[in-house]
């Protein structure tokens, strides 16, 4: 998994079967010091509670999809927390 | 796998079910010799590992799953060893 921040929302009008109502936002990488590290990328939200600004941690890859509640859907990247906090030592 | 060591850890309320029991941590890519390579990522720990050791991570989808017993939890990297030493002879 990796840090990001949500910067932005999609609002697609015809989806695939199975990613009807999953929200689409779109989020910034983040590197340890949580400075933006790449491009934007989209990411469906896993916690479907994310909102612009917030810290999330998203994971990439087929474990994407298995996040959210239909598994079988093709989504590369999801969000799975919202961050608190970050505590490097 | 890949060599690592603990620099942190994330914290949130709001989080997929399968990670509400799971230490989550901040894990900075090394060299063999130990030299962070300035990467990073987040695993969830199987082992009881802590801040600055060093661990190896685990960054594979379907061996992470074996690892929680799970065939549907949506893990991809997982801490599954503290490293004492690692011996390179340089070949």
């Amino acid at each position: 998994m990796l840090l990001g921040r949500v910067i932005g929302q999609v609002v697609p009008c015809v989806v695939t079967p199975g990613l009807e109502g999953v929200p689409m936002l779109l989020v910034q990488p983040l590197d340890k010091t949580l400075k933006p590290k790449g491009k934007a990328l989209v990411a469906a939200d896993a916690t479907r509670m994310a909102g612009p600004g917030e810290l999330v941690s998203y994971e990439g890859g087929r474990e994407a999809a298995l996040a959210l509640d239909k598994t079988f859907v093709p989504v590369d990247h999801a969000i799975i927390a919202i961050v608190d906090g970050v505590s490097i030592t | 796998m890949i060599l690592g060591r603990v620099i942190g850890e994330i914290h949130g309320t709001i989080k997929h079910p399968f990670y509400a029991n799971k230490k989550l941590l901040v894990i900075e890519k090394t060299s063999p010799a130990g030299a962070p390579t300035g990467d990073y990522l987040i695993a969830a720990d199987a082992i009881g590992a802590g801040a600055d050791e060093r661990v190896l991570v685990l960054d594979e989808g379907n061996g992470a799953r074996q690892v929680f017993d799970s065939k549907d939890a949506p893990v991809r990297s997982v801490v599954v060893g503290i490293i004492d030493d690692v011996v390179n002879d340089g070949t």
